[in-house]
């Protein structure tokens, strides 16, 4: 850790504080923007629908990354997390929708920033920037990401004393337990049944998530706009974590646990920290899923999805913020690539896999991120160089 | 957290985001923009997307095996409309999101005017609304759950749905077993059992039986001594079983083990030529079906042939429903003014009395088939025909 | 008072099987201090290698009209699917893992996921075992030895329980009364340790993967005579969940321990089959599960584990 080459100073000036607050959010913004009204109309929807999922898994990678990168333990239950907040979030955004638009059918009641790629403009009804639909679909979202948060820290903090395999093997036992609770609830009220639905009080329907049946029809509001402002604004997070005192503080946790302590780091008050962000985003970015694929279904969140967003980060280089983005984006996109081999592609996939870790251990990047590689930060510091003298 | 971010972190994170996008521009590029129409001289292309692995891939196999031979047989006579057939099978590994980008690969980026799929109602109801939304017109070949059709006018089916096939189980023990007393062994975490279930339930007891006990199990048991226990102990005159093949042999074996040799009843998730697995654990045990390769009209004899002259094995109901959905979807290509979604969904719904190898099909007002059933007995586990049951809509 | 009984018998004997994969698991840990995620496929292959077998040697399948095989072609499958799957897990331990002996843990668990995962899709192919389940052989007659107030005692179960109790015991003699346990043993306690005293660490890690899969070779030749009719396919989940409940049996244990693996595959099989018995039949993984973790809350080095006291 001590070859660390990037070191933010202090805290910098008062007065520029909250204008350096919201300049995170500036970019997200920015470029969630571009990819909607930029990239989201002049690509095909195969793409579209990829960089959707693959918005998805960079928001999960990363949130992982502060657990497993950070703090260095160890979790699989983090499909756990999302299916929590894919849950809630879709059953609000489905129920509420029935409460709030008078319509048989629970359709999608979104502005132009929740119009998907297929969205053509009509002169006579424009969509609006925000509608009441995107107003609800971001209380549920949030409302996901906070409940996800809450089963974080109530896994999180009897169980974080463990070390280890021991607390990877809990979060495993959770993650099994959500799914089964999930499979427990009751049947889904249909929008064709629209008197029952407008007749069960809401804290009824709250346990109406379907069971085995799934949970379907969940209209679809995540686009490009919404998956990559999510995607950005945890990246920011997670990039101002890790150089900021109680991120090192978290790193120093995964170096040595028991120095950390003895340097006056409160170890499980940080590791439960990093466990309730990472499980908030992780339920945020199930919300999102479930938007996107219109359905919930528990037995797809079982540990083996878990592992997906492992693999991820193991493959981006532990605690590298970038590998885990980088990670994330192509292993999407390698299994559409590879769609055409059928049986074989899984199998192609799993070879890779073993290759890669016996080839690159410490994955793409090691711990450190892009710019901080050799040949990066040469082009960079010329760049800057060049800038100043301009 | 204290706010602290300077330009280099600005960089940092724009840096990052690039990265990523560079990726995936290099990556998506490769496939184009452009919404055109599709190709009106070259082949048509239809889309099916299934299971073909994962842990239900059997089901996808056997439908897209019939599928295949409904295309070789149309292009054989010339194809729709003076132009070939293409078909694009994509795998979705049994996982919804799969599904949504299989389904968006076939129409958007493969262009395919129609799509059939899929076998299991969950990854229907994940496929269908996007062939919805997009307008594509879908025909699931076996998604018995009703609400499949619910998504939209685009979404068809070609088999009977779960409420007619419970009733028709439940009408079957009552009036031809004349048993009265049962009990049911159903995979909670499985949507079609757990729907059947609950269907076949409420049928039998509308219709005067009594069921005692049910008993449930979840994906991945393969132990069922203490539910048949159970089951055992309450004394039951038959146990119904709304399940997949996959687990009806083995519970029939761990049944007769127990010394119950009460009758077991299914439904259409049992017929496979694998129950064959099961020995003479299966005799005296009955399930409602889509067909019976017995059936001796010339369009299943032939189906029957074709099949087994190709693939070497006896069509199950998954295979003829996937051949059904295929022709039925010829069939209303060559009725259609055009190839466009609307006609072709509108040439679907107005099909009346199409003569399949799984009986005669009739689109009904809500999109689904109108159709016979029919009851086969397991003789050493081969299904023979038994009885053809009527029940009203 | 007959079904508790019955229940208990069941508990016992799936409790065996456990116990066989939970060794593989646990002398992998001790060793490497890894969990092998692989090691249900190896189960799994052994498995469906048995029939494969099976079926070689003519044993008659499922429903076959001509009846159970001799007993010596029962003990042959066996043998020829342990030395089988034996040599698959030392090529996958020579292939996969042992270029990893430096290598981060959560590298080497990755690598175990990827093993894992060409077990399953490559078991799929059409010209391994497919997709479509398969008949089991019909090894043994599926006769009741004798009945104890009402409880029927069956030859599966008498084959099943001593064929596990044969095994252990062997895995006893092998790990505390030869020169290889000793090596084993060193190795699991300090690999430096061990290399300086002259015990070849590569051989004695190939070793325990070799005998790790074997053991689980020989549960899955047990699965297929307890579990008469079909096998799944090799990705199905029930492989997984099953070899995810032995690894749950080899950490209540205690997990490094062997004799940890063996009482606590009993106990999660005794406590799945009695909650089953006597609790909603269809929440059995989630006891299964919550008992891990309340075991992890409490004693988290497991029944008979040894608490490990970091130094600084």
């Amino acid at each position: 850790m001590s070859s660390q080459p990037v070191s933010v100073k202090g805290s910098g000036g008062a007065g520029g504080a909250p204008l350096r607050m919201l300049w995170p959010f500036a970019l997200a913004l920015a470029v969630a923007a571009f990819m909607h009204f930029v990239v989201g109309p002049n690509f095909n929807g195969t793409v579209v629908q990829v960089l959707l999922f693959a918005g998805i898994n960079i928001t999960l990678a990363v949130s992982l990354t502060m657990v497993n990168g950070f703090t260095g333990q160890f979790s699989i239950g983090h499909a756990g997390f999302m299916a929590v907040g894919g849950y809630v979030a879709g059953g609000l955004v489905y129920y509420l929708s029935a409460r709030f638009f008078d319509s048989p059918q629970i359709a999608f009641h979104g502005g132009i920033l929740s119009a998907g790629a297929d969205y053509r403009p009509d002169p006579d009804h424009p969509l609006p920037l925000l509608s009441r639909g995107d107003l609800i679909m971001i209380g549920s979202c949030l409302a996901g990401g906070l409940v996800a948060a809450g089963a974080g820290y109530v896994v999180g903090l009897p169980t974080l004393r463990l070390r280890g395999d021991y607390l990877a093997i809990v979060t495993l036992g959770f993650g099994e337990i959500v799914r089964v609770i999930f499979q427990g609830t009751g049947p889904q009220v249909l929008f064709t049944k629209a008197q029952e639905m407008r007749d069960t009080p809401l804290h009824q329907l709250a346990w109406k998530l379907g069971g085995a049946q799934g949970f379907n029809f969940i209209p679809i509001y995540a686009t490009l706009f919404w998956v990559f402002l999510l995607a950005s604004i945890t990246v920011a997070a997670a990039l101002r974590l890790k150089y900021s005192s109680p991120g090192r503080a978290m790193i120093s946790i995964r170096e040595d646990e028991v120095a950390a302590q003895a340097m006056g780091v409160n170890v499980t008050r940080y590791k439960v920290r990093a466990f309730v962000l990472a499980s908030f985003f992780a339920g945020l970015a199930g919300a999102l899923a479930a938007l996107s694929i219109g359905q919930m279904n528990a037995s797809a969140y079982g540990f083996i999805k878990s592992f997906d967003f492992i693999i991820m980060i193991v493959l981006g280089g532990m605690g590298s913020i970038s590998g885990a983005v980088l990670a994330a984006t192509v292993l999407t996109i390698l299994p559409e690539a590879l769609r055409q081999f059928d049986s074989y592609r899984m199998i192609a996939y799993a070879l890779l896999l073993i290759i890669i870790m016996i080839l690159r251990p410490q994955g793409l990047f090691g711990i450190r991120e892009v710019w901080e590689l050799g040949p990066v930060r040469r082009l960079l510091a010329r760049a800057g160089r060049g800038g100043s003298a301009a | 957290m204290r706010p602290m971010l300077t330009r280099r972190a600005v960089t940092r994170s724009a840096l990052t985001l690039l990265l990523a996008s560079a990726t995936v521009f290099s990556l998506g590029a490769c496939k184009g923009k452009g919404k055109g129409k599709e190709d009106a001289t070259g082949p048509i292309k239809i889309g099916h997307y299934a299971s073909m692995t994962g842990s239900e891939a059997t089901f996808g196999r056997s439908t897209d095996n019939g599928i295949k031979l409904a295309v070789e047989e149309q292009n054989a006579k010339g194809g729709v409309k003076g132009r070939k057939i293409s078909l694009i099978t994509y795998d979705n590994q049994g996982k919804p999101d799969e599904t949504v980008t299989a389904v968006t690969r076939l129409i958007d980026s493969d262009k395919v005017v129609a799509l059939l799929g899929e076998v299991a109602s969950s990854r229907s109801l994940a496929g269908g609304p996007v062939a919805q939304r997009k307008g594509v017109p879908m025909i699931s070949p076996s998604s018995t759950n009703p609400d499949v059709t619910a998504i939209g006018d685009m979404i068809f089916r070609v088999c009977f749905i779960d409420e007619f096939q419970g009733k028709a189980g439940a009408k079957f023990i009552l009036e031809d077993l004349k048993l009265k007393r049962g009990a049911t062994l159903y995979n909670r975490a499985q949507a079609y059992s757990s729907g059947l279930n609950g269907f076949f339930v409420d049928a039998f007891k509308a219709m005067g039986g009594e069921i005692v006990t049910q008993q449930a199990f979840s994906d991945g048991d393969n132990d069922f001594g203490a539910q048949l226990a159970a089951i055992r102990d309450a004394g039951v005159d038959f146990i119904y079983v709304p399940g997949y093949y996959t687990e009806v042999v083995n519970i029939a074996g761990q049944a007769r083990r127990l010394g119950l040799t009460i009758p077991l009843i299914g439904g259409d998730g049992w017929d496979s030529a694998e129950l064959a697995n099961a020995g003479d654990a299966l005799n005296n045990c009955y399930f409602t079906n889509h067909y019976s390769h017995e059936d001796q009209r010339p369009e299943v004899q032939a189906f029957v042939k074709k099949y087994q002259s190709t693939y070497g094995s006896v069509p199950d109901g998954l295979a003829a429903l996937g051949y059904d959905a295929a022709m039925l979807l010829f069939d209303a290509m060559e009725r259609a003014p055009s190839l466009d979604g609307k006609d072709l969904a509108g040439a679907i719904a107005a099909t009346k009395g199409f003569a399949g190898v799984t009986g005669s099909i009739t689109i009904d007002a809500n999109r689904n088939a109108a159709k016979s059933i029919v009851v086969l007995e397991v003789v050493n586990g081969a299904p023979k025909f038994r009885a053809n049951v009527n029940v009203g809509p | 008072m007959s079904s508790f009984l019955q229940t208990l018998i069941d508990g016992v004997t799936v409790g065996g099987l456990y116990a066989l994969i939970a060794l593989g698991y646990t002398m992998v840990y001790g060793i490497l201090k890894f969990i092998n995620f692989a090691h249900s496929d190896i189960f799994t292959l052994g498995a469906w290698m048995t029939l494969t077998i099976a079926g070689w040697l003519g044993v008659q399948a499922g429903g076959g009209a001509t009846g159970p095989a001799a007993w010596y072609v029962g003990v042959g499958v066996l043998v020829l699917t342990m030395v089988f799957v034996g040599v698959v897990g030392f090529v996958i331990e020579r292939l996969a893992y042992r270029p990893l002996r430096q290598a981060p843990k959560l590298n080497v668990l990755i690598t175990a996921i990827g093993v894992s995962l060409f077990l399953q899709n490559f078991g799929q192919l059409k010209f391994i075992f497919g997709t479509d389940p398969a008949p089991t052989p019909l090894l043994l007659p599926g006769v009741t030895l004798f009945s104890v107030g009402g409880v029927s005692i069956q030859l599966v179960d008498v084959a099943v329980i001593g064929t596990s109790l044969v095994l252990m015991l062997g895995m006893e003699v092998l790990i505390f009364r030869t020169r290889m346990g000793s090596a084993m043993r060193a190795v699991s306690f300090s690999t430096r340790n061990a290399s300086l005293m002259g015990i070849n660490v590569d051989k004695v890690i190939s070793f325990t993967f070799v005998i790790g899969a074997m053991l689980a070779a020989a549960a899955g030749f047990l699965y297929t005579l307890k579990y008469p009719g079909q096998l799944k396919q090799t990705a199905d989940g029930m492989w997984v969940m099953l070899g995810l409940k032995a690894f749950v049996a080899a950490v209540v244990g205690g997990i490094g321990n062997v004799r940890g693996a063996v009482l606590g595959g009993l106990l999660i099989g005794l406590i799945e089959y009695l909650s089953v018995a006597y609790l909603k039949s269809e929440y059995r993984d989630a006891y299964v599960f919550a008992i891990l973790i309340l075991v992890l809350l409490f004693r988290p080095e497991g029944i008979l584990g040894r608490a490990t006291v970091e130094k600084v």
